[in-house]
């Protein structure tokens, strides 16, 4: 166990929150951006907004998108917020089609711009939506929601979600106007949520101890 | 639908909460930190601060009232008032805020609005307009505080800027503001029904009620509210507990 937590800061958006977040609940933070410190790092954290393709343009620019990989094969915790969550997968369809890192099998698309009802509605999906367990896991021991019931609602804004090949890595789902919309990844010590834990008020602080504690 | 958002609104002069009429006469309420902290505690689900002196002296000052905030509060932040550029921006989101609103600035050189959500995201970008009405269906787009005309259409001009990338609206009242008379429904809807993007209900609550209509009739997806909370006159659980007796889904706390 280890509260030494290392931020990749890959020059998109604004991470200053999630540093506080972290801080606020005991983490010893360093914010990186060079292949070195992120394969020392002890644990990861790729947080992020904005567009795919820039994100990944900025790992790349700084050669962070090979050390990355190899971390993740290192069964040290990897976490991924929006964004970061994102570009764990193997590709996104957001302005056209893009590599991910692949570290997670399953690809981004767009949210379907109408519910179930054929209704349309409003994209991006922003606020507070309730995680639910997906069909066929019956608990959420064992990962970093252990502690959260089912139902508890979290911030999410964005417009893509994270559809991953393999069900058994899907962990949460938030239902949108009836579409399941995957809010929680896990494979192994790689981890990601669609949502911001550093927004989403008590509930998102229990995310962030769980990860500081493994 | 997502589940519709109560953000408490701060409206702020210098170092104090103050409290608008009619986004003009102002009276002192307190200090911002602690109605900030206290509706944080009660699960607010954002909040929304504003400077709203800010425009006079060309700037933002509440870089220091938001990096309190930040510390202990782990909700969305928003602000708005005096945010005229990229670095305007660059700077209040190191400070801790997650969303800009931008109205003035967006007015006078409308490809700020690309450029702020090209930079830091759609989501980032708020379109913060204030509501005249001119005519039965018809609105003026207003600036400062409701003083300044601007000459645009209330729902061309949110059209124009959910295409340059706001990823949100804020569509204050000025007839409204500070009367508790209640939400302009009309200009909600009128806004809510044009554009993909959610928009924000602001000025006029006064009772719960008026929540229930801006919602149910007005479409909207998130509401602020002021000077209920800060003087007390409802909680935020009891604003919750009386929406989801009206059968609007909020957060449950």
């Amino acid at each position: 166990m280890s509260s030494k937590i290392s931020i990749i800061d890959y020059g998109v958006g604004n991470m200053s929150n999630v540093v506080r977040a972290f801080e606020y609940s005991g983490a010893d933070i360093s914010v990186v951006d060079t292949p070195e410190a992120v394969k020392g790092a002890e644990k990861l954290l790729l947080p992020g907004v904005g567009a795919f393709q820039d994100g990944m343009m900025g790992l790349a620019e700084r050669g962070l998108i090979d050390p990355i990989k190899e971390f993740a094969t290192s069964k040290k915790p990897f976490m991924g917020i929006c964004l970061g969550m994102q570009m764990m997968m193997d590709f996104s369809d957001e302005f056209g089609r893009h590599d991910g890192l692949g570290l997670i099998s399953g690809g981004v698309v767009k949210i379907p711009s109408e519910g179930l009802d054929g209704n349309p509605h409003k994209i991006p999906h922003i606020g507070w939506n309730e995680l639910v367990l997906p069909q066929g896991r019956r608990s959420w021991d064992d990962t970093c929601l252990e502690g959260i019931s089912t139902g508890t609602p979290f911030y999410f804004v964005h417009s893509f979600m994270v559809v991953p090949d393999n069900e058994s890595h899907r962990v949460g789902d938030c239902i949108y106007d009836g579409r399941a919309i995957c809010g929680a990844i896990r494979s192994g010590m790689l981890m990601g949520f669609q949502f911001h834990p550093e927004k989403s008020g008590e509930a998102g602080l229990t995310i962030i101890r769980n990860f500081i504690k493994l | 639908m997502s589940n519709i958002r109560i953000i408490p609104r701060l409206d702020i002069k210098g170092p104090n909460l103050i409290k608008g009429i009619h986004l003009e006469g102002l009276r002192v309420i307190g200090d911002p930190h602690e109605y900030a902290t206290k509706y944080y505690e009660a699960g607010a689900d954002e909040l929304l601060y504003m400077d709203i002196v800010a425009s006079l002296y060309g700037r933002n000052n509440l870089s220091d009232i938001i990096k309190r905030a930040a510390h202990n509060i782990f909700v969305p932040i928003t602000v708005g008032g005096g945010i005229r550029s990229v670095d305007d921006v660059k700077h209040i989101l190191r400070s801790g805020a997650d969303k800009v609103a931008i109205n003035t600035a967006a007015v006078a050189r409308p490809e700020l609005i690309h450029e702020v959500s090209r930079r830091f995201g759609s989501q980032c970008m708020v379109l913060s307009v204030e509501a005249k009405r001119v005519s039965p269906g018809k609105w003026e787009a207003y600036t400062d505080n409701g003083r300044e005309k601007t000459g645009l259409d209330v729902v061309e001009w949110v059209k124009k800027g959910v295409e340059l990338g706001a990823g949100e609206i804020l569509i204050t009242s000025v007839d409204f503001e500070g009367t508790k008379k209640g939400f302009d429904v009309d200009v909600v809807k009128a806004v809510s029904t044009e554009i993909p993007v959610p928009v924000i209900a602001s000025g006029g609550m006064g009772e719960m009620k008026h929540m229930v209509d801006v919602v149910k009739e007005g479409k909207a997806d998130a509401v602020a509210i002021a000077d209920l909370f800060h003087y007390d006159r409802a909680a935020i659980g009891e604003v919750r507990e009386f929406a989801l007796e009206a059968d609007i889904h909020v957060r449950r706390v």
